[in-house]
C-alpha cells in the first residue's frame, strides 16, 4: 500500500540572522493511512518544523515529501494553499478562532477558499455537520469569547473536518485544557481516527501521547524512537475512570 | 458569488470596529463632500451667468460712460458723464446694422403711491430699451418715442416693485410719485429673475430718460448706452464703428486714453466667468488635498488592521486561503470603506449646498456627473491606498502569521 505520508531524506534550515539553524536534519518517516501518530520531543527538537511541512505550510529545504504521492516540494503557493483546504485539516494550541465571529461562521471559513466553490447551502448543512459531530451544535451562534477552551477547541476541530479532509494535523492541542477535556479532545480523535482518518498530532505530555497508536520521538532535529504504543489508553473508558474517581473524592467524609 | 462572499467578509470585519471605520471615512467625506458641493456652487452660478447672458438681451453692446481723470485719480467706467444726447444720436444715424439703440440714466428714489412707498432704482431709457433687451411688457404698453420727446411722466414698472405698491390691484393706469413727482403706469414689465450680480431685476421703474434727467437727476450726460447689434456676426463691426465714431466726436486721436469704453456682453460675462474660474480651481485643490489625506488614512488604518490582524490572516492561509484571496480581501475593505465615505460625503455635500441655497440664496445645482465622479475618486481612492497594505497581506507567510504575537 502507498503510504500516505512519506518523508525522504528531509532536512529543514533557517537562516537566522548570520548563523544556519537546521531545524531538522535528514529525517525519513513513513505514515500510513488510518495512523495516530504522536509527534514527542522538547521545543527545539524539530517537530513544530516537521509538522509545518506535513501540513504543506512549508516546504523541505532537502529531500522530498510526499503527499498522497504528490510531491509538494514541487508545488507553488497556491497549489500548496488548495492542499491544505482539500487534504488536511488543522488544531492549534491556542485554537485560532477569528474573534468576534460566530462558531458557525467560524467553521465555515475553509468552505469559503473551496475550488470549485461549495453552494450556499451545502456550505451551511456541512457546518452544521461539523459542529454537531463534536457536540456543539446548540452553540453555533456563540463567539468563541463565549465559549470555554474545550469547546472553542471542538469548534476549532470541527472546521479542521468541515471539508472532510484525509489527515487531521493537531499542534500541541491539549496544551491549554485541563486533563477532563484533553482525555475528550482525545476521544473526538480516536472516534475520527476508528473512522479511517489519519491523525498526526504534537505534543509534550507523555499521558497524552498515550491515545495515539505510534510515537515519535524527536531531539535535535532527529528521530530517537520510532514504537507502537503499548498500553493505548481509551478515552471513553479513561473518563469514565475519572468521574468514579470524583465521585470517590465526594463520597469520602 | 465569491465577490459577495468577499463583500460580507469585509463588512462584517468593518463592523467589529464601527469608531475606527467612521474615523477613518471622515477624510474622504469631507473631500468629497467639498468636492460635491463645489461643483454643485460652480454649476449654479455658471446656470445663472448663462441666464443673464439671455437676460441681458441679445447681441447687446454697452458703450460705458468714460473714466474721470483728475489729478492722477481714476474713477471707474461710467463714473463721468461723457456720453452726451448728441452722441446717442449720432449713434443712432451712422452706425449700421443695429437694431437700436437706448441711453440709461440710473437713480435710485423712493416710490410712493397710495399709502405704500419703496426705494427702487429709477431708470432712464429710450423707447428702444425693453426691446433691445428682450423684456416684453406683461400687461400695458411700452411708453412711445413722443413720450421721449416731450418728456412724459409715464413709467414702465416692474413685477416686484408693483407687487410691493399695488399689491392685487392693476397697476396699469395708476399713478406712481417718484420724489414727489407722478408719473402715470402705462406697463407692467414682465419677471426677469436676478442679474448676475444677484439682484432682483424686477425692482424698477423704467421712465424716458429725458423726463430722468429733466425732472428726476438733473444730469445732462448718460451713464451708459446699449445697443442691440442685428446679428452675432456683426457685433465685431458695430463695436469699432461706435468706437470710432465715439474717438471721432470727443476728438480722440493718436495713443490718448478713450474716455469711454464699449463692451459686448459675452466679454462682460467672460470676465465674470474668469473670476468663477480661479475660485472653482482654488476650491478644486482644496478637494483634492482633502481626498488625499482622506486616502493616507484609509492607508494607515489598512497598514494597521493588517498588523492587527496577522494572526488571522495565517488562520485564513492555513485553511486553504490563496493570496489573492486575502489581497482582495483587504483590498475589498478598503474600497468598501472608501466608497461608503464617498457616499455618506456625496450626501453630505448635497445636503451643503441645498443649504447654501436655502440660507445664503446662492444659486445651486448638482450635477449627476458630479456624483458619478465622487464615486468614482473615491473607489480610486480605495484601490490605490489600500493596494499596498493588501498585498502585504497577501504576501505574509502562513507559519510566520500563525506565530504572530
Amino acid at each position: 500500500m502507498q503510504p500516505g505520508i512519506k518523508l525522504e531524506n528531509f532536512s529543514k534550515s533557517y537562516h537566522a540572522g548570520e548563523v544556519e539553524v537546521h531545524a531538522v536534519r535528514n529525517i525519513s518517516l513513513e505514515i500510513q493511512p488510518g495512523e495516530f501518530v504522536a509527534i514527542m520531543g522538547a521545543s527545539g527538537s524539530g517537530k513544530s518544523t516537521m509538522m509545518n511541512t506535513i501540513g504543506c505550510l512549508d516546504r523541505p529545504t532537502s529531500g522530498r515529501y510526499f503527499l498522497d504521492g504528490v510531491d509538494v516540494g514541487g508545488l507553488t503557493r497556491d497549489e500548496l494553499a488548495d492542499l491544505r483546504n482539500q487534504k488536511i485539516g488543522f488544531v492549534f494550541q491556542g485554537f485560532n478562532l477569528l474573534a468576534r465571529t460566530s462558531a458557525f461562521e467560524n467553521v465555515e471559513l475553509p468552505m469559503l477558499y473551496s475550488r470549485p466553490g461549495v453552494r450556499g447551502r451545502e456550505q451551511r448543512e456541512r457546518a452544521e455537520k461539523a459542529l454537531e459531530l463534536v457536540g456543539l451544535g446548540e452553540r453555533a451562534d456563540h463567539q468563541p469569547s463565549q465559549l470555554s477552551g474545550g469547546q472553542q477547541q471542538r469548534v476549532a476541530i470541527a472546521r479542521a473536518l468541515v471539508n472532510q479532509p484525509k489527515l487531521l494535523l493537531a499542534d500541541e492541542p491539549t496544551g491549554n485544557l485541563d486533563t477532563h477535556t484533553s482525555i475528550e479532545i482525545m476521544g473526538i480523535f480516536q472516534d475520527l481516527n476508528r473512522r479511517g482518518m489519519t491523525v498526526i498530532m504534537v505534543t509534550h505530555e507523555l499521558d497524552i501521547a498515550r491515545y495515539a497508536m505510534r510515537t515519535v520521538v524527536m531531539r535535535d532535529g532527529r528521530i530517537v524512537t520510532d514504537q507502537p504504543v503499548t498500553g493505548r489508553l481509551d478515552a471513553a473508558e479513561e473518563l469514565r475512570k475519572l468521574k468514579q474517581e470524583q465521585q470517590a473524592i465526594q463520597l469520602a467524609p | 458569488m465569491i465577490l459577495l462572499k468577499t463583500f460580507s467578509i469585509a463588512v462584517r470585519a468593518l463592523r467589529r470596529n464601527t469608531l475606527r471605520t467612521l474615523l477613518t471615512m471622515l477624510g474622504i467625506i469631507f473631500g468629497v463632500a467639498a468636492v460635491i458641493a463645489m461643483v454643485s456652487l460652480g454649476n449654479g452660478a455658471r446656470a445663472q451667468l448663462e441666464a443673464s447672458i439671455a437676460a441681458l438681451g441679445q447681441n447687446v453692446v454697452t458703450v460705458w460712460s468714460g473714466t474721470m481723470s483728475r489729478g492722477g485719480f481714476r474713477g471707474g467706467f461710467g463714473s463721468s458723464g461723457t456720453l452726451t444726447a448728441e452722441d446717442y444720436e449720432a449713434i443712432r444715424k451712422e452706425v449700421a446694422g443695429v437694431n437700436g439703440v437706448s441711453p440709461e440714466v440710473r437713480n435710485f428714489a423712493q416710490l410712493a403711491a397710495g399709502n405704500q412707498n419703496i426705494n427702487s432704482q429709477i431708470m432712464g431709457v429710450g423707447a428702444q430699451y425693453i426691446d433691445i433687451r428682450s423684456w416684453p411688457c406683461s400687461s400695458g404698453e411700452n411708453f412711445t418715442e413722443a413720450d421721449v420727446r416731450n418728456a412724459n411722466k409715464v413709467a414702465l414698472i416692474g413685477k416686484t416693485t408693483a407687487e410691493i405698491l399695488f399689491a392685487d390691484e392693476e397697476p396699469v393706469g395708476q399713478i406712481v410719485r417718484v420724489k414727489s413727482a407722478p408719473f402715470r403706469i402705462v406697463g407692467v414689465l414682465a419677471s426677469k429673475g436676478s442679474d448676475m450680480w444677484g439682484r432682483d431685476q424686477d425692482d424698477i421703474l423704467l421712465v424716458p430718460y429725458t423726463s430722468a434727467m429733466r425732472r428726476l437727476t438733473g444730469d445732462l450726460t448718460f451713464r451708459s448706452l446699449m445697443l442691440q447689434a442685428a446679428s452675432p456676426q456683426i457685433l465685431g463691426t458695430v463695436t469699432n464703428q461706435v468706437a470710432d465714431l465715439l474717438r471721432q466726436r470727443h476728438r480722440i486721436t493718436g495713443g490718448k486714453d478713450d474716455d469711454f469704453m464699449v463692451r459686448t456682453q459675452q466679454e462682460t460675462v467672460e470676465l465674470f466667468d474668469a473670476q468663477a474660474r480661479t475660485t472653482r480651481e482654488l476650491l478644486f485643490y482644496v478637494a483634492l488635498i482633502s481626498l488625499i489625506v482622506g486616502g493616507i488614512g484609509v492607508m494607515n488604518i489598512m497598514l494597521v488592521s493588517v498588523t492587527e490582524r496577522t494572526r488571522e490572516i495565517g488562520v485564513r492561509l492555513a485553511v486553504g486561503a490563496r493570496g489573492l484571496d486575502i489581497l482582495l480581501q483587504f483590498l475589498t475593505e478598503a474600497v468598501t470603506l472608501s466608497l461608503t465615505g464617498g457616499a455618506l460625503g456625496i450626501a453630505f455635500g448635497v445636503a451643503c449646498s441645498r443649504l447654501v441655497t436655502q440660507q445664503l440664496g446662492w444659486p445651486t445645482l448638482t450635477s449627476s456627473g458630479s456624483i458619478v465622479l465622487a464615486f468614482g475618486v473615491s473607489a480610486a481612492i480605495g484601490i490605490f491606498f489600500g493596494f499596498y497594505p493588501s498585498l502585504k497581506a497577501s504576501r505574509l507567510d502562513p507559519i510566520d502569521a500563525l506565530r504572530y504575537e
